[in-house]
């Protein structure tokens, strides 16, 4: 019985598809020569800041507490095929260089307003780049952190327990319950 | 020394294995359980049961060399992380696909029960009847009133929840409570019910205890918990499985020997006795044959591979496979088609939401060809219901604290519909043993050649259609109707091969499920289907063992095996 593949099927539909889990849609297509990038200390402490300035510690953790950098790293390894891996990989560069050339210093070194004002750019490029393709453009390395970070963070023990509301053993189930603006929802 | 020598025989202990080994040694029956992968004990082999969504490395999303591995069983739903050990591995177990077939296959004690998705609706009279009324395949040898007793019986030890509701097509059980509807489902029911007068929307029947009952606490079996990660195998033993239940059952009588590690080559047919005397064994592991004696053998490997066992259980009388004299072995697999499903967008409802994840779905019953054919196809649907709300994926754009906060509160509730299709069938649909592949068994390996025909296409169309407009009617928003497309076999309802019917000549199994040709034989899997009706099969398999298990043991004490 296939309950779990209906709702599984509208999350995608709903929230798009994570890059890497279209293999679970489409089978398997890609070149199975698979390089295994070494991402340093430093590319997590980036991929952190970038993380952060997605989903900041506001009333609750943000993304770094939650060691997003470190899942991201992981799920780029193991989950992403070589092109993928590629466009992720070759992204962290052209993000950190564009950050010099606009502003002449590293991206972590930003300050918080100015990491967000310079990934806004970035979500630019990557609408103009949607748009001006008549062939479907290759998967954006934004798009990619983006959704990683997203994953990573809402899977991940402060997401779950914290931005949103975690039961492990509900104990039972309720079907009809009021909900007011601003509740939490739940984390599974 | 190993002894060899048991009163029966039951191969597999999935769903039905596991049933006919309760009720034989409840019997006190010295029973053999042979099982060809690794033991699983309730509760200390569920690796990940109570892990957290945070603790699996991926998220459990499956890593792309595992992916690249396993072609097959990546396409199944609830393969994945946290259930991937519950699984056969495409490589470690090959078979030919003559037409795409997607075989999933869970080869450890327990066999599937662990990963079933547990519907359990009650098969009616409509579809018993319905290959005999509207002419297709043959005349099933029972009646709903044959089996009822024992599904009765099946069902208060494995506790199923549900309503009565008194319907023709969906006939009531032997229920704990039923989980609850949520908001938008209750106003879904009552939309459909007082829209539809042949259309009745009801709860979820499934195999889950909502309020378990003594019975199911001397199984040391306690509430569901509505955690909803059931394939990973509950420690609750909230919903029924071989493992949780009727094994370890059987287990306390002192009459059940389980024998992991044994792959079944073949049943050994006596032909002096006219009837078969054991089985051949091939250890897993050292590939070591050896033989097991019973006076009976019940054969629940699940569908395909009790296809293949009798395919390959050859003798001087039975040169095609045991029992196999008509050539119809292995011919008639049918299936159910999952492959249509609609859902939307639901307005409103803003103030609601629930506690807790229900494992389980509201049910419209069949409501096409009851009493007479009244569309251009044979057969019926089953439809599922569900709603959710769930959070939002992701805004498009926007970074940063509003995103933040608008990802931790729900989104909008959806509502949507799947089917499960009867399959009508046919000779050309079979499977077959290869002649020059064998597996690391040397086993032949099976060869399938399933397909869709129109008959399902044009009920995937009658559903989207209607189903479309039901969602629409009862105010569901931007409708999306899909078609997955998906191969046969990933609904892991196979079924037939091996069929049931009055007469030797078109059918395999009497309606005692005993081979016409070799009486001591009994198949209550999948294999036994003589159609597929449009329920959940599970509970059928397992009334059907269970009845099956009790007809042996009397014809034992009578003398007739």
């Amino acid at each position: 019985m296939d309950r779990r593949e209906a709702i599984g099927k509208i999350s995608l539909i709903l929230s798009g598809t994570i890059i890497g889990a279209e293999f679970f849609l489409s089978g398997c297509k890609s070149d199975p020569k698979k390089i295994s990038y070494l991402f340093t200390a430093e590319d997590i402490i980036f991929l952190n800041e970038v993380a952060e300035t997605i989903i900041p510690e506001t009333n609750t953790p943000g993304a770094k507490a939650a060691q997003v950098g470190k899942f991201m790293t992981v799920m780029v390894n193991d989950c992403y095929n070589p092109e993928e891996q590629k466009i992720f990989v070759d992204g962290m560069t052209t993000l950190k260089e564009q950050c010099k050339e606009q502003y002449g210093v590293n991206f972590i070194d930003l300050d918080a307003r100015k990491k967000t004002e310079f990934l806004k750019t970035i979500i630019k490029e990557q609408n103009k780049t949607a748009k001006n393709k008549d062939i479907q453009p290759p998967t954006h390395y934004f798009k990619m952190m983006k959704e990683l970070t997203l994953l990573g963070y809402f899977t991940s023990e402060v997401g779950c327990t914290m931005a949103r509301r975690y039961i492990p053993i509900p104990g039972k189930y309720i079907g009809c319950l009021p909900y007011k603006k601003g509740d939490k929802a739940w984390a599974t | 020394m190993e002894n060899n020598t048991y009163d029966a025989i039951v191969i597999g202990s999935g769903i039905s294995g596991g049933w006919a080994a309760k009720e034989l040694c409840d019997n006190g029956m010295k029973t053999l359980v042979l099982e060809r992968g690794r033991n699983i004990e309730h509760i200390k082999d569920y690796p990940t049961a109570t892990k957290d969504p945070w603790e699996f490395p991926h998220r459990q999303q499956m890593p792309l060399k595992a992916l690249e591995e396993n072609p097959i069983v990546s396409k199944c739903y609830a393969y994945g992380e946290a259930t991937e050990h519950f699984f056969v591995k495409d490589k470690e177990h090959p078979y030919i696909q003559e037409k795409p077939f997607d075989w999933i296959r869970g080869y450890q004690v327990g066999g599937k029960s662990i990963i079933w998705g547990r519907a359990c609706q009650r098969w009616s009279d409509f579809e018993f009847s319905a290959p005999q009324r509207y002419g297709y395949a043959v005349d099933w040898p029972i009646r709903y009133d044959d089996i009822a007793p024992w599904y009765s019986h099946v069902e208060k030890f494995a506790g199923i929840c549900g309503n009565k509701d008194g319907l023709e097509a969906m006939p009531d059980g032997d229920y704990l409570p039923p989980f609850e509807m949520s908001c938008v489902e209750s106003d879904i029911q009552k939309k459909i019910n007082a829209r539809y007068k042949d259309r009745h929307m009801v709860h979820a029947r499934w195999a889950h205890l909502t309020k378990p009952e003594p019975i199911h606490l001397e199984q040391g079996r306690g509430q569901c918990q509505a955690r909803d990660l059931c394939y990973r195998g509950c420690p609750f033993g909230g919903y029924f499985s071989s493992v949780s239940s009727t094994l370890p059952w059987a287990k306390k009588t002192g009459n059940l020997t389980i024998r992991p590690f044994s792959v079944v080559h073949s049943i050994i047919y006596d032909e002096e006795k006219g009837k078969a005397v054991g089985v051949k064994v091939i250890d897993a592991n050292t590939k070591q044959e050896t033989l097991f004696y019973a006076k009976v053998i019940f054969l629940n490997a699940a569908c395909l591979n009790t296809n293949l066992i009798l395919l390959n259980s050859t003798s001087s009388r039975f040169p095609n496979g045991l029992g196999n004299d008509n050539g119809l072995l292995g011919k008639y697999i049918a299936f159910h088609n999952y492959r249509a499903s609609v859902f939307g967008r639901v307005e409103g409802y803003e103030d609601k939401y629930y506690y807790g994840r229900n494992p389980t779905n509201p049910i419209i019953a069949n409501y096409r060809n009851l009493h007479k054919q009244d569309t251009d196809y044979l057969g019926g649907f089953l439809t599922f219901v569900f709603s959710t709300r769930p959070t939002p994926g992701d805004v498009d754009g926007v970074i940063g604290a509003d995103l933040k906060n608008t990802l931790t509160e729900p989104g909008s509730w959806v509502a949507g519909m799947y089917m499960q299709g009867e399959t009508i069938p046919k000779e050309s649909n079979h499977v077959r043993l290869s002649k020059d592949k064998k597996d690391a068994w040397g086993i032949p390996q099976l060869i399938m050649s399933v397909s869709y025909d129109d008959n399902d296409e044009k009920m995937v169309a009658d559903f989207l259609e209607q189903s479309a407009e039901m969602l629409s009617a009862v105010g569901v928003k931007d409708i999306q109707k899909n078609d997955s497309h998906r191969a046969p076999g990933l609904d892991i309802h196979e079924m037939g091969g091996c069929r049931m019917g009055h007469d030797p000549e078109t059918s395999l199994l009497n309606k005692w499920n005993q081979l016409h040709l070799c009486k001591n034989v009994y198949v209550t899997d999948g294999a036994c289907m003589t159609s597929t009706g449009n329920q959940s099969p599970s509970i059928l398999y397992m009334a059907f063992a269970a009845r099956a298990a009790n007809h042996a043991v009397q014809e034992i004490k009578n003398g007739n095996l």
